[in-house]
């Protein structure tokens, strides 16, 4: 069992886009389940039954969701790199097509970190948008995502483009630890990171329990998205092949 | 080729020196406000001027065939390519560098700042040929004129002019200058070693024609 689990086998049996279809279909239930659950427990935890916070008031609740967000968006953008190298390397389609869900979701949850944030900073900052050294790498995080999602997109030969995207996204990665240490570099007005894995978190441990489950529960829909957009794209891909027919003769029988 | 060296050289630095012409138009007319501001205003000129450029490095290559020339050479590609980035760094980053001083005189830069000025455009517009030229292979198939090669390399810029205006802030409040520019030497030296091998592969799985 644990031979065959180290031999990789299974990994390249996950990356055949027939293999990854039917498996993910049996994982997606049990994704959303979980996932929803979580963000419904998280949530009402956090923004009900959690203390307010002694300076900012009940304002401070949308950390609930600018938290999971921000780091969603910057994990997505190593997921989204790292997806582009192993196509390169191994000219693996499904790689391919993963990086370019991934781009997507990725600048979707770049988007809500500085959406949340902007709403959260005019109680506590008194603006909506300050041209912060966090707020602007963040920016500079979106427009990296619009970048590879524009180049992917922009040759005919589609092949070409999605190599050129990875390629970029690759070399975009220079920025990321950059946007990761821009709030210890610079001391401007967004507050240094509040979670950390090697010292003890600056949150008092009644907000930070609920902030853990809804990170959790973030992490888990963002894999429940990637499927979805997967399969998607799959399908697209693979519409010639006679496996998707089948799939869509066999569904257009079961609906009548 | 004197109409190419005009394009390349001359026009980049009109192009910085138009655009900070127009700053003191834009901004209350107290010089005071404009040497705060001069480091970023330089810099972002740098830049603008050498993304105006960096369409130049392949293009003429691509189009007229003789980087399917280079690519069926039996010498190894990276060379000519560094050699090729070499020189767009030596017709543009170089007299930009030279040419800085005279932005920074209109826009009244503490003295303290012209030597740390010149060193950082000097180490920083490399960068850019380099992290330029990048973004300029990926979509030197789409022609000229696309909107894809600046809103990718912008991004790319972020380190350089980050490093580049501190260099020169530093240089002003009478902090050590020399971090900053170091720190804008180790990107270069890593841009040095991986955007030519990465062009090179860029270009080999490029469709030519």
């Amino acid at each position: 069992m644990i031979r065959s689990f180290l031999s990789f086998k299974w990994l390249y049996r996950l990356s055949s886009p027939k293999f990854f279809y039917s498996t993910s279909g049996k994982a997606i239930p049990w994704l959303l389940l979980i996932s929803v659950t979580l963000l419904a427990v998280g949530l009402f935890w956090g923004l009900l039954i959690a203390p307010p916070d002694a300076r900012q008031g009940d304002s401070f609740r949308i950390i609930y969701i600018h938290v999971p967000s921000s780091f969603l968006a910057l994990a997505g953008y190593y997921f989204m790199a790292v997806a582009g190298a192993v196509g390169l390397v191994w000219r693996t389609k499904l790689s391919f097509w993963f990086m370019k869900s991934a781009a997507s979701i990725g600048a979707s949850m770049t988007f809500l970190a500085l959406f949340t944030g902007a709403i959260w900073g005019r109680p506590s900052w008194g603006t909506y948008w300050v041209w912060d050294a966090r707020v602007t790498s963040m920016l500079i995080l979106l427009f990296l995502y619009l970048g590879v999602m524009a180049m992917i997109r922009a040759f005919d030969n589609k092949e070409y483009g999605q190599k050129n995207g990875a390629i970029l996204a690759l070399v975009g990665t220079v920025n990321v630890p950059i946007i990761y240490k821009s709030v210890d570099w610079w001391h401007t007005l967004h507050q240094p990171a509040t979670l950390k894995l090697t010292s003890e978190s600056t949150i008092h441990i009644d907000m930070l329990q609920p902030l853990l489950v809804m990170i959790v529960g973030f992490y888990l829909f963002y894999a429940l998205t990637i499927c979805l957009f997967l399969r998607a794209e799959i399908l697209y891909h693979e519409q010639a092949t006679s496996w998707v027919k089948d799939l869509c003769v066999r569904r257009q029988e079961k609906s009548g | 080729m004197a109409r190419s060296t005009f394009e390349a050289t001359i026009a980049p630095i009109v192009f910085m020196c138009m655009g900070v012409s127009l700053i003191p138009l834009a901004l209350p007319p107290d010089s005071a406000s404009h040497s705060s501001i001069a480091p970023g205003i330089v810099w972002i000129m740098v830049l603008l001027a050498s993304l105006m450029s960096l369409e130049r490095i392949f293009t003429f290559d691509y189009e007229d065939g003789s980087l399917e020339q280079l690519l069926i050479s039996p010498q190894l590609l990276t060379q000519p390519i560094f050699g090729k980035l070499v020189a767009h760094w030596v017709m543009t980053g170089v007299p930009m560098a030279l040419a800085s001083p005279i932005m920074a005189f209109v826009l009244s830069l503490p003295a303290d700042g012209y030597i740390p000025m010149i060193l950082s455009i000097v180490i920083g517009s490399a960068y850019l040929s380099l992290a330029g030229s990048v973004c300029a292979s990926l979509t030197v198939s789409l022609g000229r004129g696309g909107f894809l090669l600046p809103i990718t390399v912008i991004p790319l810029y972020m380190p350089i002019i980050i490093f580049g205006t501190a260099t020169i802030d530093f240089a002003i409040s009478g902090m050590d200058w020399l971090f900053p520019l170091a720190v804008m030497g180790t990107f270069l030296c890593l841009a040095t070693a991986i955007c030519p091998i990465v062009v090179a592969a860029i270009f080999r799985s490029t469709p030519l024609f």
